[in-house]
């Protein structure tokens, strides 16, 4: 029986047929940690005897959920992580580089067919290079540091065909969306979300990270796009793509016609939520924020800067709060002058990382604040404030928002 | 096996409603998290935990954020099992690798307060001596189980160094 990308990546790396439902353990190519889960490894890894770290090299610790530290507590976290890191030769991706996912992704440690784990759930993040990428446990990063593996259950997998190309004012984070409305946020527990279909051709690489980041919202193990021309031109290489076969089992299947996708909205407090984002029109907002994992690259500040220049600027009263997903991304908003234009909007400006998509610095909305965001959770109390409410939409609905201080549908701005 | 007093929570329990991120910036001792267990949904529920308590869940219990403390302060409370209609897949193995045992089980007939037992007969079962009723657990996969048995990942790795498979 044939089978599918997940499957076949996942034999190669623990040398079993590795079907869904098996459980394997699995060589690991690349391990990142942040400042969040990196800690604990620490405390598990000693309590494990640790001693000498197996790989070094496949290794990397990234200080972005505190980027910069808040505290002395959080300062010394990072001091912590760094003299562990010196003391085993392994990479430190330091305050201001920019988010572990994007870095990841940026410094080639995630490359097509190759098994890369995350002590963060946002690892499924790097199933867009046609690779498996997961979210594990402190303890588990504890235990790829000691031996170089990790268990799996090798996952079930959901198929997604896309058909076409997305319409004008549509973003693939309204693809994410519609999924997340379809699926649920349990709806691909446990499971792989595999894309495919002719309108994947029509994704450069920047947009399959934001569906593939998003799958993890549905409750999905990895979220992996075939290989093509699109993922060479990131790469600059060509490269050997892990295709699945026909006749790969899936226990589900699931069609979405690009054309048809329109804006799309999740509503506070559930990521699938998810209305037409006219439904939540003329709801108003205090801060518009842009950045994290799902929505802080270059194309989607881009997207936003131009919606806003179109209405005109931003709306007295609303905090527009702009967080580059690394050092790369907001360098080339300065050189190539998108970072002047929101400054000159009178953006908030923070240090690329997670900034406040999970509370734990940034700018944290203030008290019954109404919050429009690239990111992708709304979870009650997540931005750091109980209180708030958090909307989540593309860039270009965010943006839309910022212009009128109220929801608005981004098509109204066309540019 | 294990038995307690059901303390009952409903579908999506994300790790932050848990735990919230902000409390680990203060500390990621579980005795002192402890104090915010569930403090976004049910704001009593730290005040009231007795140990032994057993949680219950719907669908998707401990989806979100992967962190490890979202266990790690449940089992702080004396907290040895939860049983949920479903769980992210982060938080089932993070419960593994900590020695906290997942259970997969209809769960909607359990009330809160109600005495549970969980039992192995041919499997894990939970026993609800309130009503009577007993429902089979999902089995726990082999090498999951022999985690759990040891556990969690900590004495496992101390005694193999290694997975054994």
């Amino acid at each position: 029986m044939g089978k599918t990308i997940t499957e076949k990546i996942l034999a190669e790396k623990s040398g079993r047929d590795a079907r869904a439902g098996d459980v394997v353990v699995c060589h690991v190519d690349s391990a990142m940690g942040n400042d969040g889960s990196t800690p604990m490894a620490l405390d598990y890894f000693d309590a494990m005897g640790g001693g000498k770290v197996f790989d070094p090299a496949r290794l990397v610790f990234a200080l972005d959920h505190y980027s910069p530290p808040p505290s002395v507590k959080t300062t010394q976290l990072h001091k912590r992580i760094r003299d562990f890191a010196a003391a085993h030769a392994i990479e430190v991706w330091d305050v201001g580089d920019g988010i572990g996912h994007q870095l990841m992704i940026e410094s080639g440690r995630v490359t097509p067919g190759s098994l890369v784990v995350g002590a963060d759930s946002h690892s499924v993040t790097y199933g867009a290079m046609n690779a498996f990428g997961t979210g594990i446990g402190s303890s588990d990063l504890a235990a790829v540091m000691i031996c170089g593996r990790v268990w799996l259950r090798v996952p079930e997998t959901i198929r997604v065909t896309l058909r076409g190309s997305l319409s004008r004012g549509v973003f693939p984070k309204d693809i994410a969306l519609a999924m997340a409305g379809i699926l649920g946020a349990d709806g691909a527990a446990y499971c792989a979300l595999e894309f495919s279909g002719d309108g994947v051709a029509s994704l450069e690489l920047e947009d399959r990270l934001v569906l593939s980041n998003l799958t993890v919202e549905m409750g999905a193990k990895n979220g992996v796009f075939p290989g093509d021309e699109a993922t060479a031109k990131y790469l600059g290489r060509e490269f050997q793509p892990i295709s699945s076969d026909r006749g790969a089992r899936y226990v589900r299947e699931i069609e979405l016609d690009l054309d048809r996708v329109t804006p799309k909205i999740a509503l506070p407090h559930h990521v699938d939520h998810v209305v037409e984002v006219g439904e939540a029109a003329g709801t108003a907002v205090q801060m518009v924020y842009l950045g994290t994992c799902t929505g802080g690259r270059v194309r989607d500040f881009h997207q936003a800067r131009d919606v806003i220049k179109a209405g005109g600027g931003v709306a007295p009263g609303v905090q527009l709060v702009v967080t580059p997903s690394s050092r790369t991304v907001l360098d080339t908003l300065t050189r190539d002058g998108t970072l002047g234009d929101f400054i000159a909007m009178g953006a908030v400006i923070v240090t690329p990382g997670c900034g406040s998509c999970c509370g734990t610095c940034g700018s944290i909305p203030g008290d019954n604040v109404n919050v429009i965001s690239t990111a992708n959770r709304n979870f009650k109390g997540r931005m750091g404030n109980s209180s708030a409410s958090i909307y989540l939409a593309s860039p270009a609905s965010c943006a839309a928002a910022a212009v009128t201080g109220k929801i608005a549908d981004p098509r109204e701005f066309p540019c | 096996m294990l038995s307690g007093r059901a303390r009952v929570f409903g579908d999506d329990i994300n790790t932050d409603y848990i735990i919230t991120s902000r409390r680990k910036r203060e500390s990621l001792d579980p005795q002192v998290l402890r104090n915010y267990l569930f403090e976004e949904v049910d704001p009593a529920f730290a005040a009231t935990v007795e140990p032994g308590d057993l949680i219950v869940a719907g669908k998707n219990f401990g989806c979100g954020s992967a962190m490890e403390v979202a266990v790690t302060v449940v089992l702080g409370a004396g907290i040895r099992a939860v049983l949920a209609r479903s769980f992210s897949r982060t938080y089932y193995r993070n419960a593994v690798n900590n020695g906290l045992l997942p259970l997969i089980c209809d769960t909607s007939q359990i009330r809160e307060g109600d005495r549970l037992e969980v039992v192995d007969e041919n499997g894990l079962r939970v026993r609800n001596l309130t009503t009577g009723e007993t429902t089979a657990a999902e089995q726990v996969p082999q090498i999951m189980m022999e985690i759990l048995e040891c556990g969690g990942l900590v004495p496992y790795f101390r005694r193999h160094h290694d997975f054994k498979v």
